[in-house]
């Protein structure tokens, strides 16, 4: 096949060839759906929530708000539970990011240099909890013996280090610092504590990004250690409340006493919109500025898994 | 390399400050990780939380606890459902990602391929929560997914509460949410691929059909299969986060999987022996899987976890 054609395409090089030509367009049009059926949800949920709920509720597909009605939104704002949630959520995250990379930075340093004695059996000791746990209860039950149980750190500390973080935080000190730098260092009297804190750290703004990353969502986005490692009501997190809101029907009591029943009942269903949104703008804000982080992150822990 | 043993004590002494750094994340795998997988022996005890893990008599007999799990019809019912949805998500969403790589790939333009990218990957920033309120909205009776059918001519569908529906809305959002993080990995590789290769093709007169068969789809390979292995070793930890959530009176038959068992009887009505043994009945199947699929691809690409 090709001995024939080798002139033909030799001269037409730069054009498409019919077929590839069929192929590109095909291939942008599963592109171009695949991109509505990510976005389109997620977009509709928006316009959803500053809709008209007689218009949502009728079922048809929304592209831009027909008809503006915004009571969810004021319910949302006035509604003290969700912002007491969402408190909560900012405070695990802020602080479980914290406990986390304070754990996971100075190990992954620490596993990543050759010389350490009893390297790959410690390696071993952290990957070997990603295929293998105790199960739900025997950690329940570890959480209550040490009495943190219904207090933040039951949020943050079952999940301060993540085997698989831990692996990509490795790989990144491997490849990213030079080995003849920390023999220079070490000519000049740099004892490994000066070495990570001076040397290691400054160069590595971007796995310390990739980390926090990685546990800040998962940290926001945390429902159901809550559900079992919490009891109050006024220590949930966001996730829970929403669920509640939203899953469990509890949105119609959410409006004020005044409103009448007729109102209420078109407000139930628009205030499930606006809580979604409300619960995840964070996230929708600040992901186009940390998503070349993430797709970093993700590729490290590709090259060496 | 192999130091004898008091140098190599001598070696470890002298890098005492690297595990300084370690501390923190060792005392979380022992507390968080390795003590609660010594409190799977209350699996065997007839566990009371006064007397505590070691003070709790022995379970008469031994197994006790599976025995009962095991006669019950819910143990089966949950170890199936586990199971179907592990290998549906298996043949059916594993490949999406690899298929959606491969095209991306072909994309023309490096900052529109960037844009698809970044978008395909935004759904893995939504919690669980988040996701199924929007199943919940989308799929409901009056919501827009009905409204097309019903304008089409079709039959209203409560996709929400049929139990036939459970898996296909389960593993379909699962697509949604996971096709962009889990392509990254696979978009990593095809880039890494030298343009050499392509060059040449071209000049054999290959289409881009061909080249996707015959230079990217092989030279991914490894990637794929090192993937394959992961997902099979998680073949009993489906995500019963999402399972819970989306649970409801009418879909129980096929939404109760063994860890949402788990949480039910061990946390909801505190019978913690017999929740730990089914706990520990789902990890060691789990791992025993994981080991064969890991001999497995040894065997026959050399490629292992470990």
């Amino acid at each position: 096949m090709s001995r024939k054609n080798k002139s033909v395409v030799h001269k037409t090089r730069m054009k498409m060839s019919m077929p590839d030509r069929i192929f590109s367009i095909v291939n942008g049009l599963i592109m171009a759906l695949v991109c509505v059926i990510i976005v389109y949800p997620l977009y509709y949920v928006i316009i959803a929530s500053v809709t008209d709920p007689v218009i949502v509720n009728s079922g048809k597909p929304l592209f831009y708000p027909e008809k503006l009605y915004l009571k969810g939104y004021e319910t949302t704002l006035a509604y003290k539970p969700l912002w007491t949630a969402y408190a909560n959520t900012i405070l695990y995250t802020v602080v479980g990011t914290l406990v986390s990379l304070v754990a996971t930075i100075p190990a992954g340093y620490a596993l990543s240099r050759k010389d350490l004695v009893g390297r790959r059996g410690l390696i071993f000791v952290f990957t070997f909890t990603m295929f293998f746990n105790g199960g739900i209860i025997p950690l329940y039950l570890t959480i209550r013996s040490l009495n943190i149980y219904n207090s933040i750190w039951a949020m943050v500390l079952p999940v301060a280090v993540s085997a698989y973080n831990l692996i990509v935080c490795r790989s990144f000190f491997e490849s990213g610092i030079p080995d003849e730098l920390l023999e220079a260092a070490k000519v000049d009297g740099c004892s490994d504590f000066g070495f990570f804190f001076k040397i290691a750290i400054p160069l590595s703004s971007t796995i310390i990004a990739v980390m926090a990353l990685f546990y800040a969502t998962a940290m926001w986005n945390q429902f159901f250690n809550a559900l079992m490692y919490l009891q109050d009501d006024s220590k949930m997190p966001l996730q829970v409340v929403l669920r509640n809101l939203v899953l469990m029907n509890q949105a119609n009591q959410m409006g004020s006493s005044g409103d009448a029943m007729v109102t209420k009942q078109k407000l139930a269903e628009q205030l499930k919109y606006c809580i979604v949104v409300v619960s995840a703008v964070p996230l929708l804000v600040v992901y186009p500025f940390v998503q070349k982080y993430f797709a970093k992150g993700v590729t490290i822990g590709a090259v060496k898994g | 390399m192999r130091a004898s043993k008091k140098g190599g004590f001598k070696k470890a002494l002298k890098c005492w400050q690297l595990y300084v750094l370690l501390i923190p994340a060792l005392l979380w795998a022992a507390i968080f990780a390795y003590y609660p997988m010594y409190g799977v022996i209350i699996a065997f005890k007839d566990y009371k939380i006064r007397q505590g893990i070691l003070g709790s008599p022995w379970a008469n007999p031994f197994f006790k606890y599976f025995e009962e799990f095991f006669s019950t019809s819910i143990a089966v019912n949950s170890i199936k459902n586990t199971i179907i949805i592990s290998l549906a998500s298996l043949v059916i969403a594993f490949w999406i990602p690899v298929v959606f790589a491969l095209l991306l790939n072909q994309v023309k333009g490096d900052r529109r391929r960037k844009t698809i990218q970044t978008i395909s990957y935004a759904p893995y920033f939504m919690s669980n929560v988040v996701v199924v309120s929007i199943i919940t909205v989308f799929f409901s009776a009056n919501g827009v997914i009905n409204s097309l059918i019903t304008a089409g001519g079709g039959q209203e569908v409560l996709f929400t509460s049929l139990p036939e529906w459970f898996r296909p809305l389960f593993i379909g959002s699962n697509i949604w949410q996971t096709m962009g993080f889990n392509a990254v990995i696979y978009i990593a590789a095809l880039t890494a691929i030298s343009p050499d290769f392509y060059e040449a093709a071209t000049i054999d007169g290959a289409s881009r059909f061909q080249r996707i068969l015959y230079i990217d789809i092989p030279m991914i390979m490894p990637t794929v299969i090192l993937m394959l292995i992961l997902q099979i070793g998680n073949i009993m930890n489906v995500g019963y986060e999402k399972a819970y959530l989306m649970q409801n009176g009418s879909n129980t038959i096929v939404s109760e999987l063994i860890s949402t068992y788990v949480y039910k009887v061990g946390l909801q009505t505190a019978q913690y022996s017999f929740a730990t043994a089914v706990g520990l009945f789902n990890s060691v199947a789990n791992f025993i899987i994981l080991v064969i699929a890991n001999k497995v691809a040894k065997k026959f690409s050399d490629i292992s976890i470990f």
